[in-house]
C-alpha cells in the first residue's frame, strides 16, 4: 500500500490513477498511523512553497514524515521533491524538510519561465527509479523553482539554459521534479520502478 | 531542451467525439476516451479536448469524459469550450483536466484569467485567441470568427500574459481551413511580444508545415485536429519529420 499524502495541496487525483494503471494499491491520507502503515510514501504538490510547507505544519505531518522516510523509501513529486530540501527562496526563505541537503532557488535561464514541457533526461549514474530508462528520455515538467544541490544527489538532470535537477535522491528519500503520472510510458515506468523498491 | 509539441485537437459533443474521425483498429471511433489513447500512443504530447456542447447537461457529461480519460492517459490533458467561471475551471481541473482553455469568455470578462491564475496557477490557465487580419492588422473574433470584437489581437495577447495566463492557443482564422500552412506572419507578431509559450493552431495541411512553423516562428508547440483525424499523418509521422530536420521532438 502506497500512502499518497494528502495535506490539501495539489492534483492527487493523477498519481492515483497512474498507481490504479500500474495495478499499485493507494490511498490519500494525512493519518500519521495510515502513514507509518503503509509501505511507501508519495508526497505531492502544486502550488507555491511556503503554503504548501504550512499545511503539512498544520496537519502535524512534519515529525512522522521525517520519521518515516528513514524507514521506507519516499517519493516527492514536483512541488513535493522541492519540499525534500532545506530551504526555499519563493516568496522569501521558508523552512522545508530537510531530508536531502539544498535549496530551492528561482530558475535563472535565458529561456521561457515557467520551465514547461517535455524535455530530455541526462543520467550521470544509475538510480534504481531509472530502469528501463534511456538517457535523453523525455519527461513533462511545469516549474519556476529548481533545487540547487550537490551532485552526488543527481541522479538525472535536464538542460535548459541551466542544469535542472530532475530526479534527486538520498538513501531512502526520492524526488521528481518533472510529473511521472503526466510523462507517459517513461512516467509509468518511472513510478513503476518507485512501486517495486 | 524543450521539445516542440505536437498537440492533437478532439472536438467533443454531448460526451462523443464529433467530426469526422477515420481511425483504424480503435472499437469505437466516436468514444473521446478511445481516441485520446491512440494519440498517446502515437507519441502525442498533450491532448485537447475542444467541448462544443451546447446544453448544460452536456457539459456535465465533459466532466465524465475527463475523469474516464485521465485514468488511462498520462500526457496532459486541455479542456477548451464553454468555460466561463472559475467554478467551471474547478469542475475540469478536480476531474482530472491539466490545463482549460477560455476563449470568448475571457474576452467578455478579461478578469477570469486573473481569478483562474490565482486559484489554480498560471500553468492551468490556456487563452485560446482567434485572430483574423481586418484592415492590415490583427483583430480577435469569437464565436467562430464570426463576430469581429475589433479588440487588436497582438495587444490583447500582452494583455492576457499580464494577467497570468499560462499559454496562448493561437488560432488564425484566415489561415484555418486553408491547408496552406499556418499563418507564419501573426504568429512572429504574438511571440514576439509575450513570453508565455504559444500553440500554432489553423492552416496546417501536410508534414512541412509542422516544421516550417518551428523553424520560421516562435511557436512553442502545434496543434491540428482534422489531419489527424482522417489518418492523412500520425503524430509519429509528424515527428519523425521535425527530427530530421532537427527540431527537438519526443
Amino acid at each position: 500500500m502506497i500512502a499518497i499524502i494528502d495535506y490539501g495541496a495539489g492534483n492527487l487525483f493523477s498519481v492515483k490513477n497512474a498507481l490504479n494503471a500500474l495495478g499499485q494499491d493507494s490511498v490519500f491520507t494525512k493519518d500519521p498511523e495510515e502513514i507509518r502503515a503503509a509501505d511507501k510514501l508519495i508526497l505531492p504538490g502544486v502550488g507555491a512553497f511556503p503554503d504548501a510547507m504550512d499545511k503539512l505544519t498544520a496537519c502535524g505531518l512534519i515529525p512522522v514524515i521525517r520519521e518515516q522516510a528513514e524507514q521506507k523509501p519516499l517519493l516527492g513529486i514536483c512541488l513535493g521533491m522541492q519540499m525534500l530540501f532545506e530551504q526555499s527562496e519563493e516568496f522569501g526563505e521558508t523552512a522545508g524538510l530537510g531530508l536531502i541537503p539544498g535549496r530551492v532557488v528561482p530558475i535563472e535561464t535565458s529561456y521561457k519561465i515557467p520551465h514547461m514541457g517535455w524535455n530530455e533526461l541526462v543520467i550521470p549514474r544509475e538510480s534504481k527509479l531509472l530502469y528501463g530508462i534511456k538517457p535523453g528520455e523525455f519527461v513533462y515538467f511545469v516549474h519556476s523553482f529548481a533545487a540547487k544541490t550537490p551532485m552526488e544527489y543527481v541522479s538525472a538532470y535536464c538542460e535548459y539554459g541551466t542544469v535542472i535537477p530532475a530526479l534527486v535522491e538520498k538513501e531512502n528519500v526520492y524526488g521528481a521534479q518533472f510529473h511521472p503520472e503526466k510523462s507517459g510510458r517513461a512516467g509509468l515506468t518511472i513510478l513503476k520502478n518507485f512501486c517495486s523498491l | 531542451m524543450l521539445a516542440k509539441r505536437i498537440i492533437p485537437c478532439l472536438d467533443v459533443k454531448d460526451g462523443r467525439v464529433v467530426k469526422g474521425i477515420n481511425f483504424v483498429g480503435i472499437k469505437d471511433v466516436g468514444d473521446p476516451v478511445e481516441c485520446a489513447k491512440l494519440y498517446d500512443e502515437q507519441g502525442a504530447d498533450e491532448i485537447v479536448f475542444l467541448d462544443i456542447t451546447a446544453t448544460h447537461e452536456g457539459r456535465g457529461t465533459m466532466v465524465e469524459v475527463v475523469r474516464k480519460t485521465a485514468k488511462e492517459v498520462f500526457v496532459p490533458l486541455t479542456v477548451g469550450g464553454g468555460i466561463s467561471t472559475t467554478e467551471d475551471m474547478k469542475n475540469l481541473l478536480r476531474a482530472g483536466a491539466d490545463k482549460v482553455s477560455v476563449n470568448s469568455s475571457a474576452v467578455r470578462n478579461p478578469d477570469l484569467i486573473a481569478q483562474g491564475a490565482k486559484l489554480f496557477g498560471s500553468q492551468c490557465i490556456v487563452v485560446a485567441v482567434d485572430a483574423k487580419r481586418v484592415d492590415g492588422a490583427f483583430h480577435v473574433v469569437v464565436n467562430g470568427g464570426r463576430i469581429d470584437t475589433g479588440l487588436d489581437a497582438i495587444q490583447w495577447a500582452q494583455k492576457v500574459q499580464e494577467l497570468g495566463a499560462g499559454e496562448i492557443l493561437l488560432t488564425s482564422m484566415d489561415a484555418d481551413g486553408t491547408k496552406n500552412g499556418f499563418d507564419l506572419e501573426l504568429l512572429n507578431a504574438v511571440t514576439g511580444v509575450v513570453s508565455i509559450p504559444v500553440i500554432a493552431s489553423g492552416g496546417c495541411g501536410k508534414l512541412t508545415h509542422f516544421s516550417e512553423v518551428f523553424l520560421k516562428t516562435g511557436a512553442d508547440a502545434a496543434l491540428a485536429a482534422s489531419l489527424f483525424h482522417y489518418r492523412e499523418l500520425t503524430v509519429g509521422q509528424v515527428k519523425e519529420h521535425l527530427r530530421e530536420k532537427g527540431i527537438v521532438a519526443r
